[in-house]
């Protein structure tokens, strides 16, 4: 064990952290914790850096099937409330037309499912990326405050079937990581 | 947000910042050099058969050809339209094909000379110059819906987008030579005007052309409607420019999945927006169920035109909606060719649906003349284009944002 490695937080073994200095470096990094078969990690940015997804080895999101699926099921629910009102709870001629004219209900069909397709978006995202969360264990770390300014991060999880608490540390070293940090809490 | 210190390479998928000059340019001599003639004289002798054909018909003979003329007039006043969104909009992503598009517009000015026919046809294709002129209703569209002023709009309109087309296609040609940022200035400057003037000519066109077919009916929102079948199948269209380019071994590593997958995503835009536009037009007048509005739609319910009106409702939008949605169909090469060539189709199937109700009342007929006069103006437009597009390369190789275009990316 490198004997600039830090301990922040207490408790049970969270993960471990590594600081790098440019979005370059996260870049090459990614690639290697990707190559070497790691699946419970993440990068952390102050921006966005492209084609970070691609050095992660990330898969696809499953988000659109979320917004396609509450986006459909909006629209049958708006299209089944007008026929349900209109020809069962409270039948009303209107200009002489019939009972279910659907021309006249596909507008609040139409928005019924873009509601539906929005709120798939918003919620699938917190869903799926398990937000919102009041507390992470990387709160701990002193170092980790400046994500949000100049620096840039890669957290590997404990829980990890690869990682291995030397091992993992002496990648991150050797992938260019300016420091390294295990992160305790829960 | 600027990526600093961040290698170009870094990305590592290829993405060239430099042009190589044999990916955009057509080859001098070959397929190339022949094309404009051999279309253009096919074309030719198809367009005076159409009209031998035709001569004791006239009346199918001019219908069957403003079909097909206002199709191709379409697709060249949509690469118009794409070279004046780009400017307005200073895209970056689209330089690789907005020439494509300012060859497409520079067409125009032939689309312009074949229209000269149809000012033989105001008679055999216009009720409000034949037997509607004494329809009350009619009677008092005249002063908009005679044959002079008629002509001269049409006159108008045609020589004003013709002009726009070869303008934009000079500025770029003299970019290419003398690579002035001054010239991005003037287009952009000069776009924003001509989006108004696209706009409203677009409008007129679309109503003094295909509306007044039918002349007692109106819809305000007609001319959205045209423009929205027109910008998808300008999408469509530059997508199998770029696929038949790229087929004959032209521009590899300029123009990438990347900008495949943003056209895409245009074209499934403009399906969604002429379903949009089709369906308000139709739902607010079949609402207030006024005889002279329900007519028309009528017209196009009856036992014969109902199974068409359904399949291309159907076609035009729920099918490509679907298919479109899908990203992996926007970023392979067969699910574009499907799609662009469908909706290509479907964008006719449109035209002709609009035109041929007055005067096949019985149901659709396709008619020869259909078919010669589709073959006959396609081919002359096809020529027109392989013409355009060898004159200069096939990108503006001087436009300031051509490595921001190369390099483009969907996050």
């Amino acid at each position: 064990m490198s004997a600039a490695t830090t301990t922040a937080g207490s408790g049970p073994l969270w993960g471990v952290l590594g600081e790098f200095d440019s979005p370059a470096a996260l870049y090459r990094a990614a690639e290697r914790v990707r190559d070497a078969g790691f699946e419970r990690w993440d990068t952390h940015s102050p921006f966005p850096v492209h084609g970070l997804e691609r050095a992660m080895g990330l898969k696809r999101s499953r988000v659109p099937i979320v917004v396609l699926a509450l986006g459909l099921a909006g629209a049958a629910a708006g299209m089944g409330l007008q026929w349900w009102v209109s020809t069962r709870a409270y039948p009303l001629v209107v200009s002489g037309k019939p009972f279910f004219s659907w021309p006249a209900f596909v507008p609040i069909m139409f928005e019924c499912g873009v509601l539906g397709g929005a709120a798939g978006a918003v919620l699938g995202f917190l869903g799926l990326s398990r937000l919102p969360q009041h507390h992470h264990p990387l709160f701990e770390s002193k170092r980790f405050e400046r994500v949000t300014d100049d620096r840039f991060f890669i957290s590997i999880e404990a829980a990890d079937p690869r990682f291995d608490k030397s091992g993992t540390i002496q990648l991150l070293e050797r992938a260019g990581a300016v420091a390294v940090e295990l992160v305790e809490g829960a | 947000m600027s990526h600093s210190g961040m290698p170009h390479s870094v990305g590592g998928h290829g993405h060239r910042a430099s042009l190589d000059r044999a990916q955009v340019t057509l080859p001098r001599a070959g397929w190339a050099a022949r094309l404009p003639l051999v279309c253009g004289g096919l074309g030719a002798v198809l367009l005076a058969v159409t009209f031998l054909v035709g001569k004791g018909n006239p009346t199918q003979l001019f219908h069957s050809y403003l079909v097909n003329w206002f199709y191709f007039a379409t697709l060249a006043v949509g690469g118009l339209f794409f070279v004046l969104l780009q400017h307005i909009t200073r895209a970056g992503w689209s330089v690789v094909v907005r020439r494509l598009a300012e060859d497409v517009a520079a067409t125009l000015p032939v689309v312009a000379l074949l229209f000269v026919p149809l000012a033989f046809g105001v008679h055999a294709l216009y009720p409000w110059a034949g037997h509607e002129a004494q329809d009350p209703v009619v009677m008092r569209k005249l002063a908009w819906l005679s044959e002079g002023p008629f002509l001269v709009r049409a006159a108008i309109y045609l020589v004003v987008w013709s002009l726009l087309g070869l303008w934009f296609w000079r500025q770029s040609q003299r970019q290419d030579q003398m690579g002035a940022l001054a010239l991005t200035r003037r287009m952009q400057a000069v776009a924003a005007p001509s989006m108004i003037v696209f706009a409203v000519t677009l409008t007129l066109a679309s109503f003094d052309w295909v509306m007044s077919l039918a002349p007692r009916w109106y819809s305000t929102v007609f001319g959205g409607y045209i423009f929205g079948g027109t910008a998808m199948a300008t999408f469509a269209l530059l997508i199998v420019l770029v696929l038949l380019l790229q087929g004959r071994g032209l521009f590899d590593g300029v123009v990438s999945m990347e900008h495949f997958h943003d056209l895409g995503k245009l074209m499934f835009a403009f399906v969604v927006f002429w379903g949009y536009i089709g369906f308000s037009q139709f739902m607010l007048q079949w609402y207030a169920n006024i005889p002279e509005e329900t007519n028309w739609f009528a017209e196009r319910l009856t036992p014969g035109w109902k199974p068409l009106t359904m399949a291309f409702v159907v076609g035009h939008f729920v099918v490509p909606f679907f298919f479109l949605l899908m990203r992996d169909v926007k970023r392979h090469r067969t699910g574009l060719w499907a799609a662009s060539g469908w909706l290509l189709l479907m964008h006719w199937l449109d035209i002709y649906w609009l035109v041929m109700p007055g005067l096949h009342h019985e149901g659709p007929r396709l008619h020869l003349l259909d078919l010669l006069a589709f073959l006959a103006l396609g081919l002359l437009f096809a020529g027109a284009l392989a013409f355009t597009l060898r004159l200069k390369a096939l990108v503006p190789i001087n436009d300031p944002r051509l490595a921001e275009s190369l390099a483009f990316e969907n996050v």
